[in-house]
């Protein structure tokens, strides 16, 4: 399977075996994820990491993949410290930043920002994160994390919860889980319900969601539980920010009507989803799930930048 | 007994462009592709809910005199009637006659209705759409991949 040189956009752009062929990669990566082995695959390889919003995980976890991999990193924390400060187009920058990398990193506040970048870059282009659009590195390992949890992606049960409307991550998720024939049940208020475009495009793939806004009535019959924040940042009202907010909170009391082997997951940050007290049991998977964003970028960087395994 | 008068709805023009088959309802949105306002000085016939004598349904029709489309009108006009026909009149004849055709991809005819879309935001670039859908039209932008809500609303 050919990955190199290759833009990575949306999760729409993967068919099903370009997935598993990532995420069985990823798996082959892990030993060098944790330094118990040590390879220089990239080596003279230069990553230029641009994040023109904030972010913790999946700026730092491109970079803990490229060091591990012997690839160097340039980087962009803040538009301020950047010519796009003084006017200057994204596409401008794109191709400035081309001429000093080998493959661009790109998040993003606007809806195709990456789609653009990759039309301006020579080098390949992996978004990681357009606005409230796609975020595909994320949506790999949530996969990659459902599958080293429950031993196989097919027909799994997955109920999203939170922020299902503008949550990037979900709408990539629920996408690609739709490949895997999932059944997904979609919790939300009416509000912050999965936008009707994507529970359109998962139906005409043959995937039927159920909706509902109450958590309690269908957390039983969960394989995976994988709840989001609901992000004041992409509110244009605050007052309709306060009327959701802390709407859905993970403890163990609930979680006592949950399957013994239920996951639960969180691309984090969480505010105040999960009780802390959650951490310590089985069902917690949202730190090895961060964790697992090394091992699948390094699974791509190798793909893209040509890499390979001794 | 009196022979009925024959009836003529739209007279025949010399020159120009005849739109024919328009979807019913759909004339005044052709109308505005085609910028019509105090400036333009051709004559323009609306028909609105004519009988088409070929499929016994309605349709909408417009002729302009003294004018011929060029592409890109022709292109945008292909989105909101896509089984519209555009017949060139010389002298009264009709020189030539075609259907319009919406490609599979539409370039810089459109403006995407994600205000927080990359298109929007004064970036080197035209607007990309793919056809999910020609009957009715259903553009998807090719950038933020949100479905246009309203084509007719959307044309640049």
């Amino acid at each position: 399977m050919d990955f190199y040189d290759r833009d990575i956009v949306s999760i729409r752009d993967f068919t099903r075996e370009e997935i598993e062929y990532l995420l069985d990669l990823s798996e082959k990566m892990m030993p060098y994820a944790t330094g118990d082995k040590t390879g220089r695959l990239l080596d003279g390889k230069i990553l230029g990491n641009l994040f023109f919003e904030p972010s913790t995980r999946t700026k730092l976890s491109f970079e803990s993949a490229a060091c591990r991999l012997g690839c160097d990193v340039i980087d962009v924390s803040e538009m301020s410290m950047t010519s796009i400060s003084k006017g200057e187009t994204l596409a401008d920058t794109i191709r400035m930043v081309d001429a000093y990398c080998d493959l661009i990193v790109l998040r993003h506040p606007y809806e195709g920002a990456a789609r653009l970048a990759a039309k301006f870059s020579q080098n390949p282009v992996i978004n990681a994160g357009d606005g409230a659009g796609s975020h595909p590195t994320q949506t790999l390992l949530d996969l990659f994390t459902m599958r080293q949890s429950k031993g196989s992606l097919d027909g799994l049960n997955v109920v999203l919860v939170g922020d299902l409307k503008y949550g990037r991550t979900v709408h990539s998720l629920a996408e690609a889980l739709t490949m895997f024939g999932a059944k997904l049940t979609l919790v939300a208020p009416d509000t912050l319900q999965m936008p009707d475009e994507i529970v359109n495009h998962i139906k005409d793939k043959g995937c039927d969601p159920v909706k509902t806004a109450n958590l309690e009535d269908v957390i039983d019959k969960a394989d995976v539980l994988y709840i989001t924040r609901i992000q004041r940042e992409r509110f244009p009202d605050p007052t309709e920010y306060k009327k959701v907010a802390g709407m859905y909170r993970i403890d163990n009391a609930m979680l006592r009507e949950a399957m013994s082997d239920m996951i639960v997951m969180h691309p984090l940050p969480r505010i105040d989803e999960i009780a802390p007290e959650v951490d310590s049991s089985e069902h917690a998977k949202y730190f090895q799930q961060a964790f697992n964003g090394v091992p699948v970028r390094m699974a791509l960087l190798c793909a893209i930048l040509g890499g390979e395994l001794p | 007994m009196m022979e009925k008068p024959k009836e003529i709805k739209l007279a025949p023009i010399r020159n120009g462009t005849v739109i024919d088959h328009i979807a019913t309802g759909e004339a005044l949105n052709v109308l505005k592709i085609l910028g019509v306002n105090e400036y333009m000085d051709s004559t323009i016939s609306v028909g609105i809910r004519v009988s088409s004598r070929k499929t016994s349904q309605w349709k909408d029709i417009i002729k302009i005199e003294d004018c011929e489309l060029d592409q890109k009108t022709v292109d945008k006009i292909a989105l909101i009637a896509p089984d519209a026909t555009i017949s060139i009149i010389r002298n009264y004849y009709v020189a030539e006659k075609h259907k319009v055709t919406l490609e599979d991809h539409i370039v810089g005819l459109a403006k995407c209705c994600n205000p927080n879309c990359i298109t929007n935001k004064n970036e080197p670039i035209e607007t990309e759409f793919v056809v999910m859908s020609r009957r009715p039209t259903r553009l998807r932008c090719s950038y933020c991949d949100r479905e246009l809500c309203n084509v007719s609303d959307s044309l640049l």
